[in-house]
Protein backbone atom coordinates (compact mmCIF):
# COMPACT_ATOMS: atom_id res chain seq x y z
CA UNK A 1 0.00 0.00 0.00
CA UNK A 2 1.66 3.13 -1.18
CA UNK A 3 0.87 6.43 0.34
CA UNK A 4 -1.92 7.91 -1.76
CA UNK A 5 -2.47 11.55 -2.42
CA UNK A 6 -5.38 12.86 -0.41
CA UNK A 7 -7.99 13.76 -2.99
CA UNK A 8 -9.35 17.24 -2.59
CA UNK A 9 -13.14 17.54 -2.68
CA UNK A 10 -14.26 19.95 -5.31
CA UNK A 11 -16.03 22.68 -3.41
CA UNK A 12 -16.91 24.72 -6.46
CA UNK A 13 -20.53 23.57 -6.50
CA UNK A 14 -20.99 24.25 -2.81
CA UNK A 15 -21.69 27.88 -3.56
CA UNK A 16 -24.40 26.89 -6.03
CA UNK A 17 -26.12 24.70 -3.48
CA UNK A 18 -26.00 27.45 -0.91
CA UNK A 19 -27.38 29.94 -3.40
CA UNK A 20 -30.22 27.59 -4.17
CA UNK A 21 -31.10 27.34 -0.50
CA UNK A 22 -30.81 31.08 -0.12
CA UNK A 23 -33.19 31.71 -3.00
CA UNK A 24 -35.60 29.10 -1.66
CA UNK A 25 -35.80 30.83 1.71
CA UNK A 26 -36.08 34.26 0.15
CA UNK A 27 -39.04 33.14 -1.95
CA UNK A 28 -40.88 31.15 0.69
CA UNK A 29 -40.70 33.85 3.32
CA UNK A 30 -42.28 36.48 1.08
CA UNK A 31 -44.93 34.04 -0.16
CA UNK A 32 -46.72 34.19 3.17
CA UNK A 33 -48.78 37.29 2.44
CA UNK A 34 -51.82 38.17 4.45
CA UNK A 35 -55.10 38.11 2.66
CA UNK A 36 -58.59 39.10 3.60
CA UNK A 37 -61.73 41.04 2.79
CA UNK A 38 -61.24 44.78 2.79
CA UNK A 39 -63.97 46.94 4.27
CA UNK A 40 -64.43 50.54 5.26
CA UNK A 41 -66.09 51.32 8.56
CA UNK A 42 -68.43 54.28 8.86
CA UNK A 43 -67.01 57.16 10.89
CA UNK A 44 -68.15 57.51 14.47
CA UNK A 45 -70.98 59.96 14.94
CA UNK A 46 -70.85 61.98 18.11
CA UNK A 47 -74.50 62.17 19.10
CA UNK A 48 -75.39 64.12 16.04
CA UNK A 49 -79.03 64.66 15.30
CA UNK A 50 -79.78 62.24 12.54
CA UNK A 51 -81.16 64.53 9.85
CA UNK A 52 -80.45 62.35 6.85
CA UNK A 53 -83.67 61.31 5.19
CA UNK A 54 -84.57 57.72 5.95
CA UNK A 55 -83.81 55.27 3.18
CA UNK A 56 -86.88 53.78 1.58
CA UNK A 57 -87.61 50.22 2.48
CA UNK A 58 -87.40 49.00 -1.12
CA UNK A 59 -83.88 50.38 -1.40
CA UNK A 60 -82.53 48.32 1.47
CA UNK A 61 -81.44 44.73 1.07
CA UNK A 62 -81.51 43.53 4.61
CA UNK A 63 -79.40 40.51 5.47
CA UNK A 64 -79.70 39.23 9.00
CA UNK A 65 -77.53 36.56 10.52
CA UNK A 66 -78.59 35.08 13.83
CA UNK A 67 -76.63 33.37 16.57
CA UNK A 68 -77.24 29.96 14.98
CA UNK A 69 -75.64 31.22 11.74
CA UNK A 70 -78.99 31.22 9.93
CA UNK A 71 -79.73 33.74 7.23
CA UNK A 72 -82.78 35.94 6.91
CA UNK A 73 -82.83 37.91 3.68
CA UNK A 74 -85.57 40.46 3.15
CA UNK A 75 -87.64 38.75 5.79
CA UNK A 76 -87.31 35.26 4.36
CA UNK A 77 -84.96 32.46 5.39
CA UNK A 78 -82.37 31.68 2.78
CA UNK A 79 -79.48 29.31 2.18
CA UNK A 80 -76.07 30.90 1.71
CA UNK A 81 -75.75 29.44 -1.80
CA UNK A 82 -78.67 31.55 -3.04
CA UNK A 83 -77.41 34.80 -1.59
CA UNK A 84 -75.20 35.76 -4.51
CA UNK A 85 -78.03 35.47 -7.04
CA UNK A 86 -80.45 37.33 -4.78
CA UNK A 87 -77.94 40.15 -4.31
CA UNK A 88 -77.31 40.40 -8.02
CA UNK A 89 -81.02 40.62 -8.73
CA UNK A 90 -81.39 43.30 -6.09
CA UNK A 91 -78.53 45.38 -7.43
CA UNK A 92 -79.61 45.15 -11.05
CA UNK A 93 -83.42 45.14 -10.84
CA UNK A 94 -83.67 44.19 -14.51
CA UNK A 95 -87.48 44.32 -14.70
CA UNK A 96 -87.85 47.60 -12.76
CA UNK A 97 -89.99 45.89 -10.18
CA UNK A 98 -91.80 47.86 -7.51
CA UNK A 99 -90.28 45.81 -4.71
CA UNK A 100 -86.68 46.21 -5.85
CA UNK A 101 -84.67 49.45 -5.52
CA UNK A 102 -85.30 52.65 -7.38
CA UNK A 103 -82.90 53.94 -9.99
CA UNK A 104 -81.61 57.37 -10.77
CA UNK A 105 -80.13 58.79 -13.94
CA UNK A 106 -76.43 59.56 -13.71
CA UNK A 107 -73.94 60.48 -16.37
CA UNK A 108 -71.04 58.05 -16.32
CA UNK A 109 -67.84 58.27 -18.30
CA UNK A 110 -67.63 55.78 -21.20
CA UNK A 111 -71.24 54.75 -20.67
CA UNK A 112 -73.27 57.95 -21.07
CA UNK A 113 -76.44 58.36 -19.06
CA UNK A 114 -77.09 55.29 -17.00
CA UNK A 115 -79.82 54.19 -14.64
CA UNK A 116 -78.02 53.60 -11.39
CA UNK A 117 -79.46 51.68 -8.51
CA UNK A 118 -80.09 53.38 -5.19
CA UNK A 119 -79.89 50.08 -3.39
CA UNK A 120 -77.93 49.59 -0.20
CA UNK A 121 -77.04 46.26 1.35
CA UNK A 122 -77.48 46.16 5.08
CA UNK A 123 -75.80 43.35 6.94
CA UNK A 124 -76.65 42.77 10.55
CA UNK A 125 -75.26 40.07 12.75
CA UNK A 126 -75.83 38.85 16.24
CA UNK A 127 -73.23 38.87 18.97
CA UNK A 128 -73.24 35.08 18.90
CA UNK A 129 -72.73 34.69 15.17
CA UNK A 130 -69.66 32.72 14.23
CA UNK A 131 -66.94 34.70 12.51
CA UNK A 132 -66.70 32.20 9.67
CA UNK A 133 -70.43 32.44 8.93
CA UNK A 134 -70.27 36.22 8.96
CA UNK A 135 -67.30 36.18 6.64
CA UNK A 136 -69.02 33.80 4.26
CA UNK A 137 -71.96 36.21 3.96
CA UNK A 138 -69.57 39.11 3.37
CA UNK A 139 -67.85 36.94 0.82
CA UNK A 140 -71.06 36.15 -1.08
CA UNK A 141 -72.05 39.82 -1.16
CA UNK A 142 -68.63 40.74 -2.44
CA UNK A 143 -68.84 37.99 -5.02
CA UNK A 144 -72.19 39.29 -6.30
CA UNK A 145 -70.77 42.76 -6.80
CA UNK A 146 -67.57 41.62 -8.43
CA UNK A 147 -69.49 39.31 -10.77
CA UNK A 148 -71.69 42.20 -11.84
CA UNK A 149 -68.60 44.33 -12.45
CA UNK A 150 -66.93 41.51 -14.33
CA UNK A 151 -69.97 41.01 -16.59
CA UNK A 152 -70.18 44.69 -17.37
CA UNK A 153 -66.47 44.89 -18.12
CA UNK A 154 -66.76 41.96 -20.54
CA UNK A 155 -69.86 43.42 -22.24
CA UNK A 156 -68.55 46.93 -22.61
CA UNK A 157 -64.80 46.57 -23.05
CA UNK A 158 -64.44 42.90 -23.87
CA UNK A 159 -61.82 42.51 -21.16
CA UNK A 160 -61.55 41.28 -17.61
CA UNK A 161 -62.23 43.89 -14.95
CA UNK A 162 -58.70 43.60 -13.58
CA UNK A 163 -57.20 44.32 -17.00
CA UNK A 164 -59.05 47.59 -17.49
CA UNK A 165 -57.57 51.05 -17.21
CA UNK A 166 -58.01 52.99 -13.95
CA UNK A 167 -60.70 55.28 -15.40
CA UNK A 168 -62.65 52.41 -16.88
CA UNK A 169 -62.59 50.58 -13.56
CA UNK A 170 -63.75 53.71 -11.84
CA UNK A 171 -66.69 54.07 -14.22
CA UNK A 172 -67.73 50.49 -13.54
CA UNK A 173 -67.35 51.03 -9.82
CA UNK A 174 -69.73 54.00 -10.07
CA UNK A 175 -72.32 51.84 -11.77
CA UNK A 176 -71.99 48.99 -9.30
CA UNK A 177 -70.83 50.52 -6.03
CA UNK A 178 -69.90 48.37 -3.09
CA UNK A 179 -72.47 49.67 -0.69
CA UNK A 180 -72.41 47.24 2.18
CA UNK A 181 -73.47 48.73 5.46
CA UNK A 182 -72.52 46.82 8.57
CA UNK A 183 -75.19 47.88 10.98
CA UNK A 184 -74.64 48.12 14.69
CA UNK A 185 -75.00 44.76 16.33
CA UNK A 186 -78.03 43.49 18.13
CA UNK A 187 -78.23 40.92 20.82
CA UNK A 188 -81.30 38.92 19.99
CA UNK A 189 -80.09 35.37 19.96
CA UNK A 190 -79.53 35.12 23.67
CA UNK A 191 -76.17 33.40 23.25
CA UNK A 192 -73.07 35.01 24.67
CA UNK B 1 9.32 46.83 -18.20
CA UNK B 2 10.53 43.38 -18.65
CA UNK B 3 9.73 42.63 -15.04
CA UNK B 4 6.01 43.04 -15.56
CA UNK B 5 5.88 40.98 -18.71
CA UNK B 6 7.56 38.15 -16.99
CA UNK B 7 4.86 37.85 -14.37
CA UNK B 8 2.05 37.72 -16.92
CA UNK B 9 3.57 34.88 -18.78
CA UNK B 10 2.96 32.65 -15.79
CA UNK B 11 -0.64 31.95 -16.91
CA UNK B 12 -3.91 32.99 -15.30
CA UNK B 13 -4.13 32.18 -11.64
CA UNK B 14 -7.62 31.13 -10.52
CA UNK B 15 -9.13 33.08 -7.69
CA UNK B 16 -9.60 30.97 -4.65
CA UNK B 17 -13.36 30.49 -4.29
CA UNK B 18 -13.22 28.20 -1.31
CA UNK B 19 -14.63 30.89 0.99
CA UNK B 20 -17.54 31.77 -1.28
CA UNK B 21 -19.82 29.09 0.17
CA UNK B 22 -19.11 30.44 3.64
CA UNK B 23 -20.15 33.91 2.62
CA UNK B 24 -23.32 32.64 1.01
CA UNK B 25 -24.14 30.49 4.03
CA UNK B 26 -23.70 33.52 6.20
CA UNK B 27 -26.24 35.39 4.07
CA UNK B 28 -28.53 32.39 4.20
CA UNK B 29 -28.44 32.23 7.97
CA UNK B 30 -28.99 35.94 8.19
CA UNK B 31 -32.19 35.71 6.13
CA UNK B 32 -33.39 32.61 7.95
CA UNK B 33 -33.00 34.24 11.31
CA UNK B 34 -34.24 37.71 10.46
CA UNK B 35 -37.42 36.49 8.76
CA UNK B 36 -38.57 34.47 11.74
CA UNK B 37 -37.65 37.21 14.16
CA UNK B 38 -40.50 39.45 13.03
CA UNK B 39 -43.26 36.96 13.82
CA UNK B 40 -45.36 37.88 16.78
CA UNK B 41 -45.45 35.31 19.51
CA UNK B 42 -48.98 33.98 19.19
CA UNK B 43 -50.76 33.69 22.50
CA UNK B 44 -54.16 32.94 21.06
CA UNK B 45 -55.10 30.03 18.87
CA UNK B 46 -56.28 31.05 15.43
CA UNK B 47 -57.45 28.77 12.70
CA UNK B 48 -58.15 31.22 9.91
CA UNK B 49 -61.56 31.66 8.34
CA UNK B 50 -61.88 31.04 4.64
CA UNK B 51 -63.21 33.16 1.81
CA UNK B 52 -62.88 33.33 -1.96
CA UNK B 53 -63.11 37.02 -2.81
CA UNK B 54 -59.98 37.97 -0.94
CA UNK B 55 -57.48 40.67 -1.70
CA UNK B 56 -53.83 40.71 -0.75
CA UNK B 57 -52.66 42.98 2.00
CA UNK B 58 -49.93 44.96 0.41
CA UNK B 59 -47.27 46.98 2.19
CA UNK B 60 -46.80 45.35 5.55
CA UNK B 61 -45.70 48.58 7.20
CA UNK B 62 -49.19 50.04 6.76
CA UNK B 63 -50.92 47.17 8.47
CA UNK B 64 -51.65 46.80 12.17
CA UNK B 65 -52.83 43.44 13.39
CA UNK B 66 -55.41 42.59 16.01
CA UNK B 67 -55.60 38.92 16.93
CA UNK B 68 -58.72 37.40 18.40
CA UNK B 69 -59.09 33.85 19.59
CA UNK B 70 -59.12 31.41 22.46
CA UNK B 71 -55.94 31.65 24.58
CA UNK B 72 -53.36 28.95 23.93
CA UNK B 73 -53.39 25.89 26.20
CA UNK B 74 -50.67 27.12 28.53
CA UNK B 75 -52.45 30.44 29.14
CA UNK B 76 -55.89 28.99 29.70
CA UNK B 77 -55.47 28.56 33.43
CA UNK B 78 -54.70 32.26 33.67
CA UNK B 79 -56.93 33.79 31.03
CA UNK B 80 -59.75 31.27 30.66
CA UNK B 81 -61.08 29.78 27.47
CA UNK B 82 -63.21 32.64 26.24
CA UNK B 83 -61.95 34.41 23.10
CA UNK B 84 -59.49 37.14 23.97
CA UNK B 85 -57.78 39.94 22.10
CA UNK B 86 -54.05 39.96 21.54
CA UNK B 87 -52.24 43.16 20.64
CA UNK B 88 -48.54 42.85 19.89
CA UNK B 89 -47.28 40.32 22.37
CA UNK B 90 -49.82 40.52 25.13
CA UNK B 91 -53.42 39.98 25.98
CA UNK B 92 -55.55 43.08 25.96
CA UNK B 93 -59.07 44.30 26.41
CA UNK B 94 -61.24 46.37 24.10
CA UNK B 95 -60.42 49.76 25.72
CA UNK B 96 -56.70 49.12 25.05
CA UNK B 97 -57.30 49.17 21.31
CA UNK B 98 -57.57 52.93 21.04
CA UNK B 99 -54.16 53.60 22.53
CA UNK B 100 -52.70 50.71 20.54
CA UNK B 101 -53.99 52.21 17.30
CA UNK B 102 -52.81 55.67 18.29
CA UNK B 103 -49.35 54.29 19.03
CA UNK B 104 -49.22 52.39 15.76
CA UNK B 105 -50.23 55.52 13.93
CA UNK B 106 -47.55 57.58 15.64
CA UNK B 107 -44.92 55.11 14.53
CA UNK B 108 -45.87 55.62 10.91
CA UNK B 109 -44.70 58.22 8.51
CA UNK B 110 -47.10 61.11 8.31
CA UNK B 111 -47.76 60.50 4.63
CA UNK B 112 -48.69 56.90 5.36
CA UNK B 113 -51.07 57.58 8.22
CA UNK B 114 -54.24 57.95 6.11
CA UNK B 115 -53.47 54.66 4.40
CA UNK B 116 -53.27 52.76 7.64
CA UNK B 117 -55.12 49.46 7.58
CA UNK B 118 -56.11 47.35 10.53
CA UNK B 119 -56.32 43.64 9.96
CA UNK B 120 -58.57 41.66 12.24
CA UNK B 121 -57.24 38.14 12.50
CA UNK B 122 -59.91 36.17 14.23
CA UNK B 123 -60.49 32.52 14.81
CA UNK B 124 -63.19 31.06 12.61
CA UNK B 125 -65.35 30.06 15.56
CA UNK B 126 -64.98 33.33 17.39
CA UNK B 127 -68.35 34.99 18.11
CA UNK B 128 -69.05 38.28 16.36
CA UNK B 129 -69.68 40.04 19.66
CA UNK B 130 -65.96 40.49 20.33
CA UNK B 131 -65.31 41.56 16.77
CA UNK B 132 -68.15 44.06 16.86
CA UNK B 133 -66.68 45.56 20.02
CA UNK B 134 -63.34 45.84 18.23
CA UNK B 135 -65.02 47.47 15.25
CA UNK B 136 -66.66 50.03 17.50
CA UNK B 137 -63.32 50.74 19.19
CA UNK B 138 -61.68 51.15 15.79
CA UNK B 139 -64.38 53.58 14.73
CA UNK B 140 -63.69 55.58 17.88
CA UNK B 141 -59.98 55.52 17.10
CA UNK B 142 -60.77 56.64 13.53
CA UNK B 143 -59.06 53.63 12.02
CA UNK B 144 -61.70 52.99 9.41
CA UNK B 145 -59.85 50.89 6.87
CA UNK B 146 -60.13 47.35 8.05
CA UNK B 147 -59.47 43.95 6.65
CA UNK B 148 -61.15 40.76 7.77
CA UNK B 149 -58.32 38.31 7.56
CA UNK B 150 -59.18 35.14 5.68
CA UNK B 151 -57.34 32.41 3.88
CA UNK B 152 -57.92 31.45 0.29
CA UNK B 153 -60.62 28.84 -0.11
CA UNK B 154 -60.76 26.40 -2.95
CA UNK B 155 -63.88 26.99 -5.01
CA UNK B 156 -66.51 24.29 -4.61
CA UNK B 157 -69.29 25.76 -6.73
Amino acid sequence: MGKRDVQEVNAGSMADIAFLLLIFFLVTTTMDTDTGLARLLPPMQEDQPDDTPPIKERNVFSVLLNSNNQLLVEGKPMQIEQLTEATKEFMENPMDLETLPEKKEVEVEFFGVQMLTKGVISLQSDRGTEYQAYLMVQNELQRAISELRQDLAKRKFGKEYDELEKEEQKAIRTIYPQKISEAEPKNIGGKN
Amino acid sequence: MAKFRKKKSGGQTAINTASLPDIVFMLLFFFMVSTTMKEVDMKVQISPAEATEIVKLEKKELVTFIYVGVPAKKFQSLYGSEPRIQLNDQFATVPDIQSYIAQARDNMKESDQPKMTTSIKADRECPMGVITDIKQALRKAAALKINYSAAEKVEVR
